[in-house]
């Protein structure tokens, strides 16, 4: 009794924050806002803590809340599903958000929205904590909904910038087109399981495993596995949060929203969403090899390809923007290889160096008076000492170095792959590895352009005149928000609520993959919880044979191959942007094909333009000039309007009005109806 | 079960409050006029509380009965009573007046006593629609609603406001003269008798049904509006004042849906499965078609009209997949537009009383100037857009969900609405709400006044209550809903 009391309050503490920052945001002095929305959050932390030493007890939750809606035979209700799994996810959420919040103070103390920005963090750690808290498909779907509203809020921020508010428009309605395919995959569960609970699903779902559907009536070609069809609908809106290719489209864009946010919302929460979502239904996934081909590819494609993004990018966010969507590929390929507790795994060391970049990159943006260009950074690590060793510490994570906690995740990502034996996985193997020199090389670019070398900064010819355009939309977006540091005047460090945070994130980003590799992906730690069919999906069975525990597996990587392109995707990067800076200019020149098409993101963007929303605003112009006012209304309704007038401008002409026509009329009626009588007769 | 004529005094309060208002007559009372109208509706709607609270949900039949001999000759009787799926609507109905009344209080000042007037009796003679469980009398209230609205677009409207209310009156008299013709079949049929109920359990050959049915679909498809017919909409709409639009979209257009349920369902249930490909065919074209024209309006009134359209596009369509979720799902839509797009058109209002436009081109930036409205307009084109936690997603959730048993493509469609919808409510709002200030017009605005807010407000809390917890709307549906399934599932052909 006592602990279902705790779990209600776990969301309900940062409710009550957001409502209190957010009902009385104009009235409430900026102090009360931030303390009510800390308050909530650090009490949501320390109840997820108490909550996960219970679980670590074995106390297990499953139950409900309230019942929303009956209806027919189906019940829909609010309730907590609280295991090993939820637990971590509520560890690291809350954790982050608290930082966050903290973080918050310092970066958006000029701005007049402060109240307001507490308010959304709050309600977004609110959301987030109900989707990863949920026993249920409806209020996953609840969560997953909630938590896009306020990435749509917190993206167009600032209200005013057009780049803002067209962002968080295409954010919200990107993840609508995968929300589209969760509803449907949804709608499949409960049609054949009649349930949407998940643990009456999981105990349904091996029943039909055989069970096909038939998209097109009686045709043979039409018939497809239900359990293939549930689960890639269901990861299309996977697709979608977890910004994979096509649907990342979204989350470069976001970064439009001020920093702390990207931190928390587009770095280690919310866009982690769609991995948890596929791992909580790994009794699903499992059921279709099908599906989990499809995985991979669409994650082996994002790992790879939006890392070559990160390449290009001069924009400080963007750089660490397109590192997060090749991550999120990382972690869809590890579901996709059954490897389910390492995706996971990898969400949580993710989150807290990328949360530690993000938060780093927005120090340095203070620090620089709000210029993000990095070609106009350089030796900020003699101004900015504290951000300068933090943000290193989150490169090598990322980068995986051994012994760091991205090393232990993502190394165990590539082994898995290695081991696995679905269709897709060759090429999944080649993108990770292709991938990791590419990671370590731009996160050592951005790292080496920031912190090292030629101050850059506070030249008469600064911010403002770039003769080099790398990102259009960079250049409009930064137009009020762009100040950049005057000539001479030199960045500086950022008060402690900016550094307190980046330290207690670096903590976690160094320690927490050797303390959390053993139990976490190889021990007992996620069992009853995430399911593999070790006969179809062997990879993990495998992958276990292999662990010799953390120092081991830390020592032996020394020698492998992707410590070796880590290796030499920092000594590149170095030589190119430290020694010889002319060649990266040399080789844009050279492959200026390869650099346009990196530049414009393969084109995503100008298809959608022109294909979906330019389509769409045609097909309803169409359908409305076309079908409404021409055919419907010009055609049918006023033209019927005009036949009844020519019927009576017609009729009108019988209706002379001289007595003899009417006389004659009257005669020949009489004539005609007798002839009729009498022949009747 | 109460022992007082509820039912009559829903009808009969507010038209009476509505002569005594028009009593008052000329401008010179007008804050009399507003004052007892405000009452007349308050009470009304007090009165029908009880209806929900004392409503047994376990009885699938009519509750609340009377039964009383109006033209003994033609056996037609005073003949009222609501089940589970009309109740809901007498108390939204009455709610919506309140919200009208506080709606036209400073808004309206040429011939107020006869604006609140007309809302009052439109009231009454829509509750008497909800509530007929005799033919003529349904018909008789369901032709009588067609004056006041008639009048409320023709006098208080807008510059092309007699275009609009003939189009309004001709389209609907169309339909409902095929409407009478089908009555009078089946008083012939059965033997002299316009109990509707009586008409649930005649039997009737397929033929007849056939026809019977197209001559309840072209009378109630009109009032829906269903596609192709749908086309007086939007003109009424943009023609109506603010509070002729919330009664359109609120309660109006209930009428029709709820026509399918008490008419061509349960009398034609044959004929209702055999024409359902249609009604489903035509219900997908609102919502996949008329979502795209939405997209591309540029008149916000025009826009909310069409998403109207396109979401009653659900409720035709959850009623012919002849399930529980269907049909609760689209009760459910039904009640929730009427809170949300009374909403969206009362927020559009807001900014035609300061700025005497609804050209989404003439706006931008208005959250400078209006952060409360911006907030609230907020809730309300996210409910439009079906975001959880709002009434919007409940009915298109079980629609959608309910959709998928029935045939996955059907699903397919229907939940495409989920992203043209979020496309043509988030554009509308970021081209008028985001941005720098657009113009002098905004420049000058200034933010809701009390009255506005409290109007805003109490929808806000319906929305999200009923998005939070459901549940309430729905127990008293089921038992009715299940009863009339089973009923539809009975062939008539004998």
């Amino acid at each position: 009794m006592e602990m279902q009391k705790l779990y209600l309050l776990v969301p309900m503490a940062p409710l009550l924050g957001a409502m209190i920052a957010g009902l009385f945001c104009r009235v409430i002095p900026r102090w009360v806002a931030h303390t009510a929305t800390i308050a909530g959050v650090a009490i949501a932390f320390i109840a997820s803590i108490i909550i996960f030493k219970d679980v670590l007890a074995g106390n297990t939750y499953n139950g409900t809340v309230y019942t929303w809606l009956t209806s027919g035979d189906y019940r829909f209700e609010v309730g907590f599903l609280i295991d090993t799994l939820t637990t971590t996810m509520m560890l690291v959420v809350t954790f982050v958000s608290l930082m966050v919040h903290i973080y918050t103070i310092g970066y958006m103390q000029e701005d007049p929205g402060y109240n307001r920005f507490f308010s959304y963090i709050s309600l977004f750690t609110f959301s987030m904590l109900m989707l990863v808290m949920s026993n249920n498909f409806m209020q996953l779907f609840f969560g997953w909904e909630a938590v896009g509203l306020v990435s749509y809020l917190l993206i167009g921020f600032w209200y005013t910038r057009p780049t803002a508010i067209f962002a968080n428009m295409k954010a919200f309605l990107v993840n609508r087109v995968g929300d589209f395919g969760f509803i449907l995959g949804i709608g499949l569960v409960l049609a054949y399981t009649g349930s949407l609970d998940y643990a009456t699903v999981f105990e349904k779902a091996p029943g039909l495993a055989d069970t096909t559907i038939n998209l097109f009536a009686g045709r043979e070609w039409a018939t497809v596995s239900l359990m293939t069809a549930t689960c890639i609908c269901l990861f299309i809106g996977a697709m979608g949060k977890s910004a994979q290719v096509p649907l990342h489209v979204w989350l470069p864009d976001s970064m439009e929203g001020p920093t702390p946010i990207s931190a928390l919302i587009h770095a280690a929460t919310m866009v982690t969403a769609g991995i948890f979502m596929v791992a909580r239904m790994s009794p699903l996934f499992e059921l279709s090899t099908t599906a989990l081909s499809f995985v991979i590819v669409i994650g082996a494609i994002t790992a790879l390809f939006m890392g070559f993004l990160g390449i290009i990018q001069n924009d400080i966010k963007r750089v660490v923007a397109y590192s997060t969507l090749s991550q999120l590929g990382y972690m869809t390929v590890a579901l996709g290889a059954s490897a389910y507790s390492v995706a996971i795994f990898h969400l949580m060391t993710h989150a807290f160096f990328k949360a530690l970049l993000f938060l780093g990159a927005g120090s340095v943006i203070i620090g620089m008076h709000h210029d993000q260009d990095i070609r106009n950074m350089g030796g900020l690590r003699k101004y900015m000492p504290i951000t300068w060793i933090t943000s290193l510490i989150g490169s090598l994570a990322l980068i995986g170095t051994p012994f760091m906690s991205g090393f232990y995740s993502k190394d165990s990502i590539i082994e898995a792959v290695a081991l696995s034996h679905i269709p897709g996985a060759g090429f999944a193997y080649f993108a990770v590895l292709a991938g990791v020199f590419v990671t370590a090389f731009y996160s050592f670019r951005m790292y080496f352009l920031v912190f090292h070398g030629e101050e850059r900064f506070g030249k008469a010819d600064d911010a403002h005149h770039h003769e080099h355009h790398g990102d259009h939309d960079d250049e409009e977006s930064s137009h009020d928000h762009h100040h950049g540091l005057a000539p001479g005047q030199k960045p500086h460090e950022t008060p402690w609520v900016v550094t307190l945070p980046l330290v207690l994130l670096a903590i976690p980003s160094v320690v927490i993959g050797f303390v959390g590799i053993g139990p976490m992906v190889f021990g007992d730690y996620f069992k009853g919880v995430i399911f593999i069919d070790h006969h179809a999906h062997p990879a993990m069975e495998h992958l276990s044979e292999h662990f010799h525990g953390a120092v081991a597996m830390g020592v032996h990587s020394l020698t492998s191959l992707p410590f070796i392109l880590a290796l030499s995707g920092v000594v590149v990067s170095w030589f190119f942007y430290m020694k010889r800076p002319d060649i990266p200019a040399a080789i844009q020149r050279r492959f200026s094909a390869v650099h346009a098409l990196l530049e414009n993101k393969y084109y995503f963007d100008k298809f959608n333009e022109v294909v979906f929303a330019g389509g769409a605003r045609l097909l309803g112009k169409v359908l409305w000039r076309g079908g409404d006012v021409a055919i419907i209304d010009g055609l049918i309704v006023n033209g019927s309007a005009k036949l009844v007038g020519w019927i009576a401008s017609v009729t009108r002409l019988f209706q002379t009005g001289y007595v003899y026509h009417y006389a004659f009329t009257m005669i020949i009626g009489v004539f005609v109806l007798m002839t009729l009588w009498i022949n009747r007769a | 079960m109460s022992t007082y004529p509820l039912l009559s005094l829903a009808i009969w309060i507010p038209i009476f409050a509505g002569l005594v208002v028009l009593s008052i007559g000329s401008d010179r009372n007008a804050p009399l006029a507003r004052m007892l109208s405000l009452v007349g509706a308050v009470a009304a709607f007090l009165i029908t509380i009880p209806l929900w609270t004392g409503f047994d949900v376990a009885n699938g039949g009519m509750q609340f009965v009377e039964l009383g001999s109006w033209i003994p000759r033609f056996n037609i009787n005073y003949h009222l009573g609501v089940d589970g799926i009309s109740m809901l609507f007498v108390v939204l109905n009455a709610f919506v007046t309140i919200i009208v009344v506080a709606a036209g209080w400073e808004v309206i000042q040429t011939k107020v006593a006869q604006y609140n007037a007309a809302f009052l009796i439109m009231s009454g003679l829509m509750n008497g629609i909800f509530t007929s469980l005799d033919g003529v009398l349904f018909y008789v209230f369901f032709e009588a609603s067609l004056i006041p609205m008639y009048l409320i677009i023709g006098v208080w409207g807008g510059p092309n406001r007699v275009y609009a209310a003939f189009k309004f009156f001709l389209y609907t008299l169309f339909g409902s003269l095929l409407f009478l013709i089908a009555l009078m079949y089946l008083f012939i049929q059965s033997g002299g008798s316009f109990s509707i109920l009586e008409w649930h359990k005649l039997p009737i050959g397929l033929g007849a049904q056939v026809w019977l049915f197209l001559a309840f679909l072209v009378a109630f498809a009109v009032k829906v509006p269903m596609w192709p017919v749908h086309t007086w909409l939007p003109d009424a709409h943009v023609e109506a004042p603010t509070g002729g639009s919330i009664v359109l979209a609120a309660i109006a257009l209930k009428l029709g849906a709820y026509g399918f349920l008490r008419f061509s369902l349960p009398i034609l249930p044959d004929a209702s499965h055999e024409l359902s490909g249609l009604v489903v065919a035509l219900s997908l074209i609102a919502v996949v078609y008329i979502g795209f024209v939405a997209l591309v309006q540029e008149d916000m009134k025009k826009l909310v009209a069409y998403s109207s359209i396109a979401h009653m596009g659900f409720v035709t369509l959850g009623f012919f997949m002849f399930s529980p979720m269907g049909i609760e799902g689209a009760l459910v839509q039904m009640v929730s537009h009427g809170f949300v797009s009374g909403a969206m058109f009362f927020c559009i209002g807001v900014m035609y009383d300061r700025v005497h436009s609804r050209q989404i081109a003439d706006y931008g930036g208005v959250v400078n100037k209006m952060p409360k409205f911006a907030a609230l307009f907020m809730l309300f084109t996210m409910a439009n857009a079906g975001l959880p936690a709002t009434s919007g997603f409940v009915g298109e959730f079980m629609v959608i969900l309910g959709a998928v048993k029935f045939n996955f493509w059907v699903a397919f469609a229907a939940a495409s609405s989920m992203v043209i919808g979020a496309a043509y409510s988030l554009w509308m709002y970021k081209r008028v709400i985001f941005g720098d200030v657009a113009n002098h017009h905004v420049e000058e605005l200034s933010d809701i006044n009390m009255r506005e807010f409290a109007i805003l407000g109490t929808l806000a809390i319906a929305t999200l209550w009923m998005g939070l917890y459901p549940q309430p709307f729905t127990e008293v549906m089921h038992a009715s809903v299940n009863d009339l399934l089973r009923h539809v599932a009975i062939s008539k052909i004998q």
